[in-house]
């Protein structure tokens, strides 16, 4: 594993000729906070931000996304066919996504390349990105990654991750579309590996110590699964939540989406678009029975799903890397560090105090 | 405000020690700055988990619709409108509510805040006239009125309009509110300033629907736009049906919203989309000479017809 040094001033430049053959997404400033954006032609990422308002995630897996054309004019030779749309075919890069968000990719990965199933779509997006992480030298007082599998520098995910060290960027080049990457930036300066590797070590650390909040993960999976469904805390829980999509649309790993045909005058498009397990109609049957009519049964869901059945599943810890974006953003203030611990310590068989 | 809670919990601890009520619906204290979370309150040892600060912007009223039980609510200005809203409305009734309402004195603006701060904000400190924010390496104190919601600024209705007891006397009502000015400005506007307006003002729209769940008043078993038999709108990202939603939802609203600004207030991108429901609220004014959610003796306009109602507006 190659560690380049960028000074500060060849970022831009890098980034510039990356332009010739990438689509370059980077944080940008926007009235109230960043976003990623598309960087055009004479723009350059903002690195002044702690994380974006919303995930990256839209980058490889848009809000809505149209999977097929159709005409419904009988007169059309291909009246009543799908008609596949051109997939990305331009190789396509973010800069400085953070470690959690690039994890993130990894983690829905599960879900999109499964052994049975694999996501035409979301893979084709995926393997034509690449990501060039920044490792976060000030977390947020809302973020537990470290406690969530992920970290300030970790390296999961991310193809290139950059490290701020003063005049200069050491950027640790991790995979052989990261070397792709920085070769067409111009980004070729070796550091001392010796060096290089302690101050980023030295700078982990000093992140690492700054993460002030955690959750506890540990009994997840041997807590009894019925009984944690059952268990009386949920209303409680459950109670302020007003089933809005904002925690699941910001969140880097929630993968769930919907599929829809829309059509007009004699053509049509089937889109799918993210769709939210808080969202009442989510589970209604055909039949128009919902087995998900209440609250509570759908705030349960989110998160037995995230921190009990993805725990069981695939035995790789929680469907969360702890980017905090769901506690800063809920209107009503449900806190998924509370919830986990409730969880975690969840004793069955003990009287539970009615929480209030 | 600060200061009231004593009452607020002295009052809660009373009707449930009595079996007035079998719950209280308040706040209790949040995990974050500026988010108090609303609670149930089931046993009097519990009161003291309420809390009263300028973190309260969520209708509570947004919590009764469908509720069998007996139930005490803590209702600000705005929130009792909106009680009175629902009472009208069927959506629950007069008798199983206690309502302990609290003279309010404006909400903090929890967007313009994180807006105004040089990172993410670790503690929130209010006084009777300044609110401080603090960060890892910030510490900034501004008064008041310049980090208040919007619509509490314009607000004429602080004092509960019903009540069963009140945390404290009644406050003196805002006078010489101008409450349209922002919304003259866009009827002023030519057609095309009109669509540009609204197309940037919902271009961060990411339909979370955040705005209408916060809405005490959008309580339709299935939202017109959640309908996909038929398909009322798109369910995608098009400008078009983002904007029709937002427009249709504010007429659902008419002579009815209260501009208790509980939609603005939990967009997680912090869109106004007040200006849409103000627009109609003055028009119900300016019409109708109507006011929402003030009586429980008179229908709404939009509920019934009079002879006398205004036909101008047919061309
Ligand atoms: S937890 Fe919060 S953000 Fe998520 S649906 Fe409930 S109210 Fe909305
Ligand atoms: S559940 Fe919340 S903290 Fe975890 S990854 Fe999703 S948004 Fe981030
Ligand atoms: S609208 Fe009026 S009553 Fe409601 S929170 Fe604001 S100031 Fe208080
Ligand atoms: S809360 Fe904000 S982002 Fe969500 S649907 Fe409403 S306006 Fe759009």
């Amino acid at each position: 594993m190659e560690i380049l040094k960028i000074k500060k001033d060849d970022l831009s430049k890098g980034l510039d000729a990356l332009k010739k053959s990438y689509r370059l997404f980077g944080p940008a400033k926007t009235e109230s906070c960043h976003e990623f954006k598309r960087l055009e032609q004479d723009e350059q990422p903002d690195f002044n931000f702690s994380n974006t308002r919303l995930s990256p995630k839209a980058i490889i897996y848009p809000q809505s996304e149209t999977m097929f054309t159709y005409s419904l004019d009988e007169n059309d030779e291909d009246a009543h066919i799908l008609k596949e749309v051109n997939s990305l075919d331009a190789p396509q890069a973010v800069i400085g996504i953070r470690p959690c968000d690039a994890d993130a990719f990894l983690l829905v990965k599960r879900n999109f390349d499964a052994p049975d199933y694999k996501d035409p779509y979301w893979l084709n997006a995926y393997a034509k990105t690449t990501l060039v992480g920044l490792a976060c030298e000030k977390p947020c007082p809302t973020c537990f990654c470290t406690t969530a599998g992920s970290g300030p520098f970790s390296e999961r995910g991310v193809d290139i991750l950059l490290a701020d060290a003063g005049d200069d960027y050491l950027a640790k080049v991790i995979t052989d579309k990261g070397s792709a990457l920085a070769k067409a930036a111009g980004w070729d300066a070796p550091s001392d590996p010796d060096s290089a590797t302690e101050e980023i070590e030295r700078l982990k650390t000093a992140a690492e110590e700054k993460i002030s909040s955690h959750v506890e993960t540990d009994h997840l999976d041997k807590i009894d699964t019925t009984a944690l469904h059952q268990a009386p805390f949920w209303e409680d829980t459950a109670f302020a939540c007003i089933n809005c999509g904002t925690c699941t649309f910001l969140c880097p790993t929630c993968w769930c989406f919907d599929i829809q045909d829309e059509t007009c005058g004699a053509k049509g498009e089937r889109l799918r678009n993210w769709d939210s397990c808080m969202f009442p109609i989510f589970t209604v049957h055909g039949t128009g029975h919902n087995p998900r009519g209440t609250k509570k049964q759908r705030v349960r869901q989110r998160f037995m799903h995230k921190l009990k059945y993805y725990v069981d599943k695939y035995e790789i810890g929680i469907q969360c890397v702890g980017c905090g974006r769901c506690i800063r953003s809920c209107p009503v203030n449900i806190d998924i560090r509370k919830i986990c611990n409730l969880m975690n310590h969840y004793k069955p068989d003990t009287v539970e105090e009615p929480a209030s | 405000m600060l200061g009231y809670i004593d009452k607020i919990r002295e009052i809660a601890k009373g009707i449930l020690e009595n079996n007035k009520v079998d719950m209280v619906i308040g706040f209790r204290q949040g995990t974050v700055p500026m988010m108090n979370e609303p609670c149930i309150i089931k046993r009097p040892e519990d009161v003291d988990n309420l809390v009263w600060d300028g973190n309260c912007g969520i209708n509570l009223a947004n919590y009764l619709p469908g509720r069998t039980e007996k139930i005490g609510v803590i209702a600000k200005g705005c929130d009792s409108r909106n009680i009175v809203n629902h009472i009208i409305e069927n959506k629950i009734n007069r008798e199983q509510l206690y309502i302990i309402g609290v003279p309010c004195k404006g909400m903090t603006d929890r967007h313009k805040l994180a807006a105004l701060a040089a990172g993410e904000i670790v503690a929130v400190e209010e006084s009777a006239n300044s609110v401080m924010i603090k960060g890892a390496d910030f510490e900034n104190t501004f008064p008041k009125h310049d980090v208040m919601q919007q619509n509490c600024l314009k607000c004429t209705h602080r004092n509960p309009v019903i009540y069963d007891a009140l945390a404290v006397d009644l406050a003196d009502e805002q006078t010489d509110i101008d409450r349209y000015a922002d919304v003259r400005q866009i009827e002023e506007l030519s057609v095309e300033a009109k669509q540009q307006h609204f197309t940037d003002l919902f271009a961060a729209c990411i339909r979370c629907y955040a705005c209408r769940n916060a809405c005490p008043l959008c309580y339709c078993p299935t939202c017109f736009v959640d309908e996909s038999r038929p398909q009322w709108l798109g369910k995608g990202q098009d400008a078009i049906d983002i904007h029709t939603f937002h427009f249709l939802r504010a007429f659902h609203c008419a002579g009815r919203c209260t501009d208790c600004g509980a939609c603005e207030r939990a967009c997680p991108v912090g869109i106004n989309m007040r200006t849409l429901t103000k627009k109609l609220e003055k028009d119900c004014a300016d019409l109708y000479n109507w006011e929402a959610g003030l009586t429980l003796d008179t229908r709404p306009p939009l509920d019934m017809y009079d002879v006398g109602d205004s036909d101008a507006f047919i061309k």
